[in-house]
This record gives C-alpha cells, structure tokens and sequence, in this order.
C-alpha cells in the first residue's frame, strides 16, 4: 500500500482522518473520491492483503499446528498484526477487580485495522433499532429513522457486495431487488438447523456477509454510487474490476488475497488512493484533536512511531474513526482551556453508554452426522445461514423477561483439521490405536455450536473514562473501563442457552457441558465479541448528546466521528455495516460543507 | 488558522526510554521465557511473524527433546496413531518433531504441557523398565500396548498413574493435532477441502438423503 513518511505530508488538507478501519476507510474513500485532499494517520504499520495473506497454509507448515497463542491471539494465520487483547506498552485498565465486570479490549494497529479479519457479517438495523424507546420505552432513540439511512445500506452494499437473500421478516430490512449477492448453498450444519428450527419455530434463513459469490457488476454499479463523476466512475470501477469472486477455500479471518470479501484495504484504500488525493501516514499514532483559537478543530497531533517524535497534521476538518474506545480516548486527552473535559464534551458524556454485543454460545453433538461422507464444506470462509431475531411480537407484548432481540450464528462442521485435536477428548477417552482413528473419522464433523448475538442497552454503568494514573509508553493516559450486564441481557443468554438446547435436540443431538444456572456463567465478557458501541452518541440535542445525526460534534463543528462511538444502542446486527453507511452519509455532508466554503 | 501551543509533549528522557524499548522489542517479542526444566531462554514469533511462509518445526526456536525423550515420543505416538488402513504412522507424519516444538515453545500453555510431557515420558519408562525390565521404545508393541491399557482407564485411585493417565490424555491430544495436520491425516479423517473452485454445490445429494435434508438455496 502506498503510504508517505511525516516528512512528505503537505502543509494543510482539507481533512485528516484517524484511522483505517471500516469508518475511516469509508470517509477517505468518499471525500477523496469527490475531490477532497485527505491525510490519514493510522496507528499501525502499512499493509497488502495480495502480498501477505497466508491463504493455502496449512496446519503442518505453521508454528504449533497454528493454533493461538499470546502472540497471535487468533492463531498463527490470523490477520491481526500488531493487536489482540493485548497491545504491547498501549494498557487499559479495569475499574472493578470483579470478573463479571471486566471489559476485554480487542484493538487492530494495522492497516485496515480489524476489517482485515472480521466476519464479514453485514446486517442492517431496521426501523425498531433506531426508535427502541419509542417502542418499548428503554434505552434511547437516535436522532434518524431507518428510512433516513437506508440510501446509504444500499450504496455500501452496492459497493463491498453482500451475498444474502430478502425474507421480508419483521425488523429485518430487504434490500432494493438487484443490490444483494447469491447466497451460497447451505452447509449440512446449516440445513440441520433449518430443519430441527422449523420444528421449534425458530427461522433459519440465509445470512448477509461481505463476500463477493460472483464479481462485481463494474459497468453499471459505479454510476449508481457516483453519478455524474465520471473520474469517480472510472477509478471505482477498475476497482471493482480488480476483485475476483470467493474461490470457496480459504478462511476468511487470514484475510483475502484475491479481494473477494470486504477489507478496508482492499476495497476503500486503493480506489482512494487511485484519486491523488489520499496520503497514508501509517505508525502515527494519534494523541490530540488541535483545536485553534476559534473553536474549530485545526489538525492533530500524534507520535510518529517510527521516530518516537510528536508531529502535527493540519487540515480544515477533523475525522476520528480510531475504533470506539480510541476515538474516545483521543477526545478525552484533547484537553485546553476551551474544553477543560475534552474536546466535544460539554456535554459530560464523551465516554458513557458504551455497549458490546450479548455473545453466549452452545455445542452439541449430533449424532446423525457421524460417519458422513467426506465432502468439502468449506463454503465461503465463514457463515452461510443465521437466525434472524424472530420474538419481537411476544416481547413487544410482554411475553419475555429481557427486551431485547438476539441472533442466531451456526458455527460448524467440516472445518479445517489441524493444530489442536478435531475432536473433543471426552469422544475419544480411553482410546488409542486403530480404535482411535475410527472415532476421530467417526466423530469429525458430527458438531454443530450455535451462538446468541444479541442487543445490550446502555446502562450507566457500562463506561470509559482516564485512568487517572497509567499511561502508555508513549506517555499518554489510557482509558480505564467500567462495566456491568443488567438482567436484559442475562435472562436473554439464558433464553438463548434454552433455544439452542431445544434444536440441538430437535436435531437428535446431545448438548454439550454443564446447563448454565445463570446468565452469568454463560455470558461472555464485555467487550469479548468486539462489537463495542457508543461513547460519544448521537442525539437531538447539545446537552444530551455528543454529536448529531451526522456524526459531526456538537461543540466542534468541523470534528466529525465516524467509528462506532456514536450509536447511541447496539441492535442485535454487527456494527460494522452500519458502522460504513453513517460514514458514507458524514462524507457527504462534509463535501457539502466543503463546496458551502463552510470547512 | 493558529494552534495551542500549551501542549503536553514527550520529555527527551521518554523519547529515549521508548527508543530502548522499541529497540528491544525489534529483536524480541514480549514473550521471553525463562525455563523450569532447563529449557533455553527462547522468544515467540512475536505479534508480526510473516504469516505467508512455510515452516518446519525449529524455524522459530529450538527443539529440546533429548534423543532418548525422542524415542520414547515417537514409540508412544506409533501405538497411539498406528499404521493402519487409514492412514501411515504418527513418525511418517513427523508428529513427534510437532511435539518437541510444542514442548519447547515459549508461551504458558505450552511451557505447562512441556511439564506434564517430561514427567509423563520419564514416567512411562520407569514403568516399562520396572514390569519389563526395558525402555518403552524397546518394548514389543504388546507390551507397550499393556501399558497404555493401563494409561486409558480413567478411574485410577493411584495419584501418581492419574497424573500419567492426565499425561497420556494430554500427549494424545496433541499427537492427533499433529497428526490431523497433514494431507495424510485430513484424508484419514476425511477432510476434502482447502482447494479453490469456480462454484460450491453444497454437500452431495447422497448426504443429504441420508439426513433427509433438503438443499434450500436453489441456484
Ligand atoms: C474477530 C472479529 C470478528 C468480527 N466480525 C464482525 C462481523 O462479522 N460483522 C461485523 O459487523 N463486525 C465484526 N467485527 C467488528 C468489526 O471489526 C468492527 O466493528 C469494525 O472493524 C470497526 O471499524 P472501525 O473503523 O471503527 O475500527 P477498526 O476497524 O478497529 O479500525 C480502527 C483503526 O484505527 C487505528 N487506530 C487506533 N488508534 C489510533 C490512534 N490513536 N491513531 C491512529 N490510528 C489509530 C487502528 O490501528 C485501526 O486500524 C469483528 C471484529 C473482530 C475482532
Ligand atoms: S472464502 Fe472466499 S472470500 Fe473468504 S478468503 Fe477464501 S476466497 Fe476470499
């Protein structure tokens, strides 16, 4: 990826923009594509998909099978450099020293941060999502309906391609006929469970994930996301031309040589950097928002990694888009005599109601899968069915003890074998031999694991704030964590952990572990699934929000967000497509604001 | 458009600490080991390990089984993953070089297993020179199987053949991650995948009548 060092940086741009990730590469890609003189600051280190991936390695060409380890948190192959739960030197702490109070933190310092290895699944928010207090009278609404953003769904989905199908269920947008890719057939894990669903009237349907099951079509789509920019036109669709369709191997968590799913890198960078108008300055390090005497945001400062140095960027508007946590941080240490608290927290609530996702999980062992034919199920590197939430009649009317929707991932069954046993040693206990072979065949593939991903409301006690004493090595003070699950989110693990015992053994199977007393044994860690939300929302109002409805600050006009910080809750859908079409919608009010002189 | 200029910055002497520490971690990742069993102080591969390479067991750190641990690994691991109709034996997949870089890798999980591993290989032979009068690899494959018998059972009131059992538990784990790695082993399995295709057809219809199933996604 073509990147430039401090030294080669003009002396202004229009906007700078903090990170790589999925909302700073939207925002680049876009204002770049109109024309605007964009610098990015990306904490990590520069990197090409097409030259790294690891994509045919196998388990006995990589150190220990591959498997996880401190160093690589999600095993050898995984597509996170420099990142994890733990950041060398870059700590956060916790407020509580209770385990059901700790926030986990899983942070990218790499190109493309965590797009490079994400799930790819991409699921809009529906209309309740954005009005849930008007509905049920809990959490908060944000200051946009569904329809208001729906134009920008379709464009990013035009965009990165989205394979998935319109099942016109309750809550669960259809896309305009044409934009969604072909789902890919479904696996037998996923035909099970379609199956032992119905019987539980629980939906299985395709999924929606950022993979593309043919190519892009690039003579008709660019037009549709840019019209009457020609130049625009051209460079997307090369773009887009470049991009092959999923060869169906290969996970997709290594990342992706050929470009067939979403990666920042290889999506949004290379057709902005296409336009001359995007400069990369990978290792910096973003510490501050520069505020001049007028109130506007002039410009950041950040270390230069490479140097250890301070240097500052200057440019007429300011995006942060550093991942939720981060961008909160950057505004907490934006301190100066305007902004005592942070920049763009008059309102006190930089940092509040932060959320992740309700993640809990079972296994079970199916019989009727044992001994199957061997065939190759390795699909398009990650899911191919889900459950949408399917309750909301019988919640909206009381019926349930949480308020909140969740929904349904399949994880399974052919996997690549390797690294650690394919088998679950209470299968194989007391076995050795040729014995030890038949049941490993026998049992491989025979398990299926469902996983609840479900909406946390925010709560007052679920924030991030400075720690008032550590600091990272580059002296900067890091974010210290609070947490807590309410009942909602308790009672909806364990409504999850009953759901998937009744289609494990609608499927004849046998669920595996100890049947969870309470949602507290089940329920993963805040911040575990990484779907982390909020801390600088969005509202109608200066006194009660942080931004408004177009990601732009309150109190800073030219300071925008464009990461997760402002949703305002944290529907039971993956964040990131939503995460790309606020973005998209932020880049074009700021051109407005550009062509308005108003920068 | 000007700045304030009343910033916090880095003082010199943070500068140059950061520099020693950047400069020790270019040579080595923030995982050092420092052994119990006299295991060479070694580094992981660090958090950016080019990830697109092929490796042999060793590349990262060095393997510190002695030949005799040698031996009786690639014995143990020939009675547990034999040559069979599915598929050759364990030390013709290299499983026991997969278990001396495991035993010998730098992070905690590892460095407990390598505990569990010397002790239940020193273990193994005290056992068979005990009841044999030989070392395990020395053994007849009846004999060794006797011991491994004894090593399956799960109910052991012994503490100390409960911890071999948990050892043999642990070895058998690992001799099947290996084992499990390789084309030989995804055959003996049955895993068929991990090569590109024009289009995916789902499972084959012969598995889905055998389910029952039927291939909702129509193309
Ligand atoms: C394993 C995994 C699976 C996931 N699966 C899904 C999924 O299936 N669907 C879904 O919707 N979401 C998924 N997510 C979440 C998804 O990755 C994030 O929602 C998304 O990447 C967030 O985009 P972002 O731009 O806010 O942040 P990121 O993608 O994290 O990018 C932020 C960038 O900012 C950089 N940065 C951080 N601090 C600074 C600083 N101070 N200065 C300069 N740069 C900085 C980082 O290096 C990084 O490159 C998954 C996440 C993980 C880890
Ligand atoms: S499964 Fe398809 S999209 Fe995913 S990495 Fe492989 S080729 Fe790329």
């Amino acid at each position: 990826m073509p990147t430039i060092s401090v030294s080669q940086s003009k002396s202004e741009y229009d906007v700078a923009i903090v990170g790589s990730g999925a909302g700073g590469g939207q925002m680049a890609y876009t204002l770049t594509l109109a024309g605007l003189k964009c610098v990015m600051l990306e904490a990590g280190r520069s990197y090409d998909p097409v030259t790294e991936t690891p994509m045919f390695q196998t388990a006995d060409q990589a150190p220990l099978g591959g498997v996880s380890t401190p160093d690589k948190d999600m095993g050898f192959w995984d597509s996170t450099i420099d990142g994890g739960w733990d950041v060398p030197g870059e700590p956060y702490t916790q407020a509580s020293t209770n385990k059901d109070q700790e926030f986990t933190w899983w942070r990218a310092r790499m190109m493309g941060g965590r797009t490079n290895h994400w799930g790819r699944i991409s699921l809009r928010n529906g209309p309740y999502d954005f009005k849930g207090r008007s509905r049920d009278g809990l959490g908060f609404d944000w200051p946009i309906t569904y329809d208001e953003i729906k134009p920008y769904y379709d464009k990013v989905e035009m965009l990165i391609g989205v394979y998935g199908t319109n099942e016109g269920m309750e809550n669960t947008p259809d896309s305009p006929p044409g934009v969604l890719q072909p789902p890919p057939k479904g696996r037998v894990g996923d035909l099970m469970t379609q199956k032992a669903g119905k019987k539980v009237c629980v939906p299985v349907v395709p999924i929606h994930r950022a993979v593309l099951t043919r190519p892009l079509d690039a003579n008709t789509i660019p037009a549709k996301l840019h019209p009457g920019n020609k130049k625009a036109q051209k460079i997307v669709g090369d773009s887009m031309r470049a991009r092959a369709a999923c060869f169906w191997a290969t996970p997709c968590g290594r990342g992706c040589s050929i470009a067939a799913n979403y990666q920042s890198t290889t999506v949004h960078l290379p057709p902005a950097l296409k336009t001359g108008n995007l400069d990369i300055i990978p290792n910096a390090h973003a510490r501050e928002v520069l505020i001049g005497k007028n109130g506007k945001a002039n410009g950041v400062l950040f270390i230069d990694k490479t140097t250890g140095k301070e240097e500052r960027v200057k440019a007429k508007a300011v995006v942060l888009a550093a991942s939720s946590g981060e961008s909160v941080r950057i505004l907490l240490n934006s301190k100066n005599d305007q902004f005592p608290d942070g920049v763009a927290n008059s309102s006190g609530l930089v940092g509040k109601y932060i959320m992740d996702t309700v993640g809990s999980s079972l296994k079970g062992q199916i019989p009727a899968l044992e001994n199957l034919t061997p065939h190759n199920d390795d699909g398009a590197g990650g899911s191919h069915f889900y459950s949408p939430w399917w309750l909301y009649k019988e919640q909206l009317a009381g019926k349930l003890d949480f308020a909140r929707g969740y929904h349904i991932e399949i994880g399974g069954t052919r996997r690549m074998p390797g690294g650690n046993s394919p088998v679950p040693g209470d299968y194989t206990r007391g076995l050795y031999g040729t014995k030890l072979k038949k049941e490993a065949r026998r049992y491989y593939g025979s398990f299926i694991s469902l996983a609840c991903r479900g909406e946390m409301l925010p709560n007052d006690n679920s924030f991030a704030e400075l720690d008032p004493t550590v600091k990272d090595k580059w002296g900067i003070p890091v974010l210290r964590w609070h947490w807590k699950w309410t009942d909602h989110e308790l009672n909806m693990a364990m409504h999850a952990e009953r759901t998937f015992g009744s289609i494990i053994e609608a499927m004849g199977g046998n669920v595996l572990g100890t049947p969870a007393k309470t949602g507290l044994d089940i329920i993963r860690a805040g911040g575990n699934v990484k779907h982390e939300v909020g801390g600088a929302r969005m509202g109608e109002d200066s006194k009660d929000s942080v931004c408004n409805s177009m990601n732009q600050t309150w109190d800073v006009k030219n300071l925008f967000l464009t990461d997760a910080a402002p949703f305002v809750t944290n529907a039971d859908k993956n964040p990131t497509l939503s995460i790309m079409a606020f973005s998209w919608r932020c880049a074009d009010h700021i051109i407005e604001q550009a062509r308005q002189g108003n920068l | 458009m000007e700045t304030h200029e009343s910033l916090p910055r880095l003082s010199r002497r943070q500068v140059l600490k950061w520099f020693a520490a950047a400069a020790a971690a270019s040579q080595a990742s923030p995982f050092m080991a420092f052994s119990q069993d006299s295991l060479p102080a070694a580094v992981g591969y660090g958090s950016d390990p080019k990830v697109n390479d092929i490796y042999k067991r060793g590349d990262f750190w060095p393997l510190t089984l002695s030949p005799e641990q040698r031996k009786t690994v690639t014995a143990l691991a020939d009675v547990i993953l034999p040559a069979d109709d599915l598929g050759p034996a364990a030390s013709q997949l290299r499983v026991p070089d997969f278990i001396d870089e495991w035993v010998s890798a730098p992070y905690p999980k590892q460095q407990r297993d390598r505990e569990t591993v010397l002790a239940g290989l020193t273990w193994i032979n005290e056992e068979s020179n005990r009841q044999f009068k030989k070392d395990f690899a020395d053994l007849t494959i009846k004999q060794q199987q006797s011991l491994c018998d004894v090593l399956s059972k799960q109910d052991h009131i012994d503490s100390k053949i409960r911890q071999a059992a948990s050892f043999f538990r642990t070895f058998t784990s690992l001799s099947m991650g290996a084992y499990y790695s390789t084309p030989e082993g995804w055959k003996a399995i049955g895993y068929t995948g991990n090569v590109p295709s024009a289009t995916f057809a789902g499972p084959p219809q012969e598995v889905l009548d055998k389910l029952g199933l039927e291939q909702t996604v129509k193309s």
